[in-house]
């Protein structure tokens, strides 16, 4: 117990703010209403799935949960089923076989299902484009919030993205 | 400059023989390691393999292509390499145009049933017997339709539900759990079929290639250096090792070798992608075991690796960093002695960690005995890399087919004998004390020069490239075509070896202990997804 202690004290907090939302990554118009967002705050839940990357963005997602980025100290914190979830964010190009399941999820989501397409791949169906195997981009299988491009996208650009979901247009608006 | 010497050409001349038998052997000239090829018939492929299976030797990878549109008048082709002890072996076997079949290659080499489903379902070439379910290919196009025939269309078919043949288990109080596709964490995507008494897994069978998006078909007429980025996308967390098989195919279809310098960078990237990996998974197997403080030690620590890999090399992962020639990344003093400091740091803490991992009861409790390959077992099956290592099998390209640097470099092998997740992670430990070592080894010893040379394809020419990535081996085969550009590449990932030694792993262990098991393979769905 005590070399545990210790070590956590010698580590201290590592943690870093967190960046803002970057509504420039929205590709639809807020959905939610001022009082939902108000409402939600950022008590977010995230189911993700991954519909053919190339498991680079699953590495970005894991960190952030690790304590420089801490995603769940703002409130969001990711969920086992997609019936228990706010958000799906979603990686890859959408590999033909995954098409029916990456459905099946976007189907098992509750209102308000924000989804987020993250990548390269997710974003434009990226190096694997569209072929007998793969649908391409998530938004030609799923209607699509948010797009996070990158390849891998940084761990910071992931919690703009995110953040982005839940920004209001008018906020933003306003801020700037 | 570059250029191979004339007297290495001539020397790949003389024709070699292996394993007592009578196949004569073209040593393949400008290979990083030894490599040795010949077409073979049937009688001849079946000899081979009997004769590499008493030998104690292992297949490297299986794969079929489309030769109908060469002058060569063949139909289509297997190929099936080997490592033998004197370097990478491949046989190919002619098959004609019209119902091509090829002899069931599992009787000797479990590990291959997989990997011929993938040719029956991207060829249209069959296994003359044995198991006959598609593999890749999930009732989303034609039975009849072959993605990788040179006259197949890229076209989509309609998606529907597949219906497929799990091998049932029944009795009193057997019932089936089947998980995913999508899995509960932030994993990729697989179905696991279980079949359960009470809290004991009896069976566990596994259906994959979910993530197949058309990756070989993807690489035909690319050319060589665009190849590269597609080779680093086929399992991200093994970029770098994919890129740098990848380049050593194009370097020997190019008939050129990268400058030394490049090589030892080459090997200082390998070196830090294996620590990466390493850590998380060192992380995730104590979370996986309640000790939420493992995985946040072990995350916070590769955070700082990544950011260290952003900063000198300009990408957390280092993907396009190693292309056909060299790298387009080089180190200078101060990055140098960046990289010094932090394996200085990460040695040190790692001793507290391991020390907290090794006296803390109710993971060495969950780790021990749990998910058990016995060094029998994984013999039998074919087990290689990490996992195999964990369970007394001697591979590891690193040592045993050492390419430049690492025949300078001499790493020494990670090995345990338990089998266990508890020995997957101690062979975790050791191998990232040995790439702490590795890597200072060629921050001290890496020679001056060029890191980058031109590489020129050159038409039908055929190219391998094997390295030890921190799953196992992979294995890049690309041939060129008339034009010059690439007319296959066959990607081959160690998973493809290790999945069904997981489906062994779990037998008797209960339920609960499939995800810690899991973990302790982490094997790659993408890789062999293709």
């Amino acid at each position: 117990m005590f070399p545990m202690l210790r070590q956590i004290l010698r580590n201290g907090i590592v943690t870093e703010p967190a960046p803002d939302a970057d509504i420039a990554l929205r590709v639809t118009a807020q959905r939610l209403s001022e009082a939902m967002l108000a409402q939600l705050g950022r008590a977010l839940v995230i189911r993700h799935v991954d519909a053919g990357s190339c498991n680079a963005c699953e590495l970005e997602i894991h960190a952030l949960n690790n304590p420089y980025y801490n995603l769940e100290a703002l409130g969001i914190k990711f969920a086992a089923s997609p019936r228990h979830a706010d958000m799906l964010l979603v990686t890859g190009p959408v590999a033909k076989n995954m098409e029916i399941a990456v459905k099946r999820a976007y189907d098992a989501t509750p209102e308000p299902r924000l989804v987020v397409a993250v990548g390269d791949c997710g974003c434009t169906g990226g190096i694997f484009g569209e072929s007998y195997a793969s649908c391409g981009r998530v938004a030609n299988v799923i209607p699509v919030d948010v797009c996070i491009p990158g390849c891998p996208p940084t761990p910071l650009q992931l919690m703009q993205g995110i953040l982005a979901a839940l920004a209001s247009d008018r906020k933003q608006a306003k801020h700037e | 400059m570059n250029h191979r010497t004339e007297s290495s050409r001539m020397e790949s001349q003389t024709p070699m023989q292996f394993l007592d038998q009578t196949i004569e052997f073209e040593a393949l000239a400008d290979h990083a390691v030894p490599t040795y090829a010949a077409c073979v018939d049937e009688a001849e492929l079946l000899a081979f393999c009997d004769a590499a299976h008493a030998g104690g030797r292992r297949i490297v990878a299986l794969w079929g292509s489309d030769e109908r549109n060469r002058e060569t008048r063949l139909g289509f082709a297997l190929h099936v390499a080997f490592d033998l002890a004197e370097g990478l072996v491949c046989l190919t076997l002619p098959l004609p145009a019209e119902a091509p079949t090829f002899p069931d290659l599992c009787t000797r080499f479990p590990a291959a049933n997989r990997m011929q489903r993938a040719v029956m379902d991207m060829i249209g070439a069959h296994p003359a017997s044995g198991d006959a379910r598609s593999w890749l290919r999930h009732a989303n196009w034609p039975a009849d339709y072959y993605p990788l025939r040179s006259d197949a269309p890229d076209t989509q078919h309609a998606t529907q539900n597949e219906e497929y043949a799990f091998v049932r288990v029944e009795g009193d109080g057997v019932h089936e759990v089947p998980v995913g596709p999508i899995h509960a964490g932030v994993i990729e995507p697989g179905h696991f079929r279980f079949s359960v008494m009470g809290e004991n897994v009896l069976r566990l069978e596994q259906r994959l290639g979910w993530k197949h998006k058309g990756i070989e078909r993807r690489f035909a007429g690319m050319s060589l250096g665009e190849g590269v980025r597609l080779a680093g996308r086929v399992s991200g967390d093994s970029t770098v090792a994919y890129a740098w098989a990848y380049s050593q195919a194009a370097e020997a279809i190019g008939a050129v070798a990268p400058p030394p310098r490049a090589l030892w960078l080459r090997a200082l990237l390998l070196e830090r992608e294996r620590i990466v990996n390493h850590l998380g998974d060192l992380g995730y197997l104590g979370n996986d075991v309640a000790l939420a403080f493992g995985l946040m030690q072990f995350m916070r620590l590769k955070e700082d690796w990544v950011r260290l890999n952003a900063r000198l090399f300009g990408h957390r992962f280092m993907m396009d960093r190693i292309v056909p020639g060299g790298v387009t990344v080089d180190l200078d003093d101060a990055g140098a002695h960046a990289i010094f400091t932090q394996c200085e740091a990460l040695e040190s803490e790692l001793r507290t960690l391991k020390n907290i991992y090794d006296e803390h009861a109710g993971l060495q409790d969950r780790f021990l005995t749990t998910g058990r390959v016995t060094p029998q077992l994984a013999k039998l099956l074919g087990v290689i890399g990490l996992a195999g290592r964990a369970s007394a099998q001697h591979w590891d390209l690193r040592c045993n087919h050492a390419c430049a640097p690492y025949d300078q470099l001499t790493p020494r092998m990670a090995i345990e004998r338990n089998g266990d997740v508890a020995a997957r992670a101690q062979v975790r430990f050791t191998e990232i004390k040995e790439s702490l070592h590795l890597i200072r080894k060629i921050l001290r010893e890496i020679p001056a020069g060029e890191v980058r040379c031109e590489v020129r394809s050159e038409a039908d020419k055929r190219g391998l490239g094997w390295i030890e990535g921190w799953r196992g081996d992979i294995l890049v085969a690309v041939e060129t075509g008339a034009d010059g550009k690439i007319r296959r590449c066959h990607c081959h990932d160690p998973s493809w070896q290790n999945w069904p030694a997981l489906e062994h792993a779990v037998i008797d262990n209960i339920v609960p202990d499939f995800p810690l098991i899991n973990k302790s393979f982490n094997l790659s769905y993408a890789g062999p997804d293709l």
